[in-house]
């Protein structure tokens, strides 16, 4: 099982959890499942075309997917995968 | 360096520096000479402006465009409820002036702008982004990766926080490595929720005043490179690393933005245009009387739960929060009469488009939503 940290942001998608633990071999695959169990959480991480959308960063521990295989990265047991989207503070409508 | 000498005053004053090895003579001297242009004085910039001016930054500059309000008190901390209504960058100039006299402050009351930002940022060794909107962070980075200045970061929502020094003058990455586009304004969720718990900015804040402190004195290791994260509500620092990268249109090998651009439109951010035509709008003064007569339409709130709790119009029908709107929709009635309301008419706003293409006629969105119904119609609705 790796674990997927949700950040404040995006809890309000997942029933409040801060994090996940779920079973994937990729990082692609975690984030698919995660977006099974929750999926209005879909839209805030895939654009219409099914890719990662370029302002939320996923990690694996501390390093960016991006420089690792993106989301064919593989992922084993124990592993905290972060979701890490860009935050501008106080706008409030 | 050797041209800025500290008077007895600052020895005194600075005591506890200069009996670090670390810091000494010669760090607080750099220190003094140091300047430092913060891009906002609100939450993120009161720590900031305070830590700064009491450590003896020499020059300090603030920018913003805002008033204090008292709803900015909360986590705001260099203003006070003797200047609510007073212009930002005077509050906050007024209490280090009292905190120490002498550090020279710059204040610039004005909105940062594609136009404005290289002339103010010029001056200044550091720039420290405590802004609160995509358009100005991603202006604030590239001006400053134009002018080969560190930019200090820091960003807050709800209970978490971001902070990292970009400085790609000395091998670093930029904003625009780390999130190359902003997402859509629709999708940001701190515009459906926003909210802030109010000493996380202190933390922040406090996190990025350290980081300019030890650039200015040249000691440490600073944070470029990586992003610190912060979560108030579960105790927890953290740490990623942050690469630059190569194909980067701002910082990168081949930049292809070379001038500062339009942000809003950057950010798909379009003018104010009212897309709903007054036949699905109505004021609060208009709804009041209607409440008042047999012509009573049904009233949808469109807020979350927890802001309900706060403060509501009397006579709500129904609350469905607008996310939750498009999968409840069979809950609501085509034919009645309708009106949505929001905190400010925006959520609201949405609300309605998103009805009307589903078929509902009959709906109409409360302008200015509780805010306004608090002034025009009853001031006994907090608002909030």
């Amino acid at each position: 099982m790796a674990t997927i940290t949700i950040p404040t942001a995006l809890r309000q998608y997942a029933d409040g959890s801060a994090s996940v633990a779920l079973e994937a071999d990729t990082v692609g695959a975690l984030l698919r499942g995660l977006v099974e169990q929750h999926p209005t959480l879909g839209k805030h991480l895939f654009s219409e075309q099914g890719k990662l959308r370029s302002f939320v960063n996923i990690y694996v521990g501390d390093e960016d997917i991006r420089y690792l295989e993106g989301e064919e990265t593989p992922v084993a047991g124990g592993d905290v995968v972060s979701i890490i989207p860009a935050i501008a503070g106080g706008m409030y409508v | 360096m050797s041209d800025v000498t500290l008077s007895n005053e600052e020895i005194a004053r600075y005591s506890r520096h200069l009996i670090m090895p670390e810091v000494g003579m010669a760090g607080q001297r750099k220190i003094k000479q140091g300047s430092v242009l913060l891009v906002g004085t609100g939450g993120l910039g009161s720590p900031l402006a305070l830590y700064l001016a009491a450590a003896g930054v020499g020059h300090i500059g603030l920018v913003d465009f805002d008033v204090v309000d008292s709803s900015n008190l909360q986590r705001q901390i260099v203003h006070g409820t003797s200047t609510v209504g007073v212009a930002k960058t005077e509050s906050a100039k007024r209490r280090l002036a009292d905190l120490n006299p002498l550090v020279e402050v710059t204040t610039y009351e004005t909105q940062i702008t594609s136009a404005n930002a290289l002339d103010l940022m010029r001056p200044y060794d550091i720039i420290i982004d405590g802004t609160d909107n995509f358009p100005t962070r991603y202006l604030t980075n590239d001006a400053a990766v134009m002018l080969g200045k560190p930019n200090i970061y820091g960003s807050i929502f709800r209970f978490e926080g971001q902070a990292t020094v970009f400085y790609p003058k000395q091998g670093g990455p930029c904003y625009r490595c780390l999130y190359p586009e902003p997402p859509p304004p629709g999708l940001v969720p701190s515009c459906a929720e926003g909210g802030v718990l109010g000493v996380l900015p202190g933390v922040i804040g406090t996190i990025q005043a350290t980081e300019a402190i030890k650039l200015l004195a040249g000691i440490g290791t600073s944070l470029v490179g990586r992003l610190m994260l912060y979560d108030a509500l579960e105790m927890r620092f953290r740490e990623l690393k942050l690469r630059r990268n190569p194909t980067c249109p701002v910082c990168g090998e081949h930049p292809t933005v070379t001038e500062l651009i339009d942000y809003d439109q950057f950010c798909g951010i379009v003018p104010e245009v009212n897309t709903l035509s007054n036949q699905y709008e109505i004021t609060p003064g208009e709804l009041a009387e209607l409440l008042r007569s047999d012509a009573r339409p049904f009233l949808l709130d469109v807020r979350n739960p927890y802001e309900i709790a706060i403060a509501s119009i009397p006579g709500t029908d129904k609350v469905i929060a607008v996310d939750q709107l498009p999968e409840r929709i069979s809950e609501l009635d085509s034919s009645v009469e309708m009106v949505v309301y929001c905190r400010s008419g925006m959520r609201s706003g949405r609300a309605v488009e998103l009805l009307r293409s589903a078929g509902f006629h009959k709906v109409k969105n409360l302008v200015g939503g509780i805010l306004r119904w608090s002034d025009d119609v009853d001031p006994s609705v907090a608002k909030y």
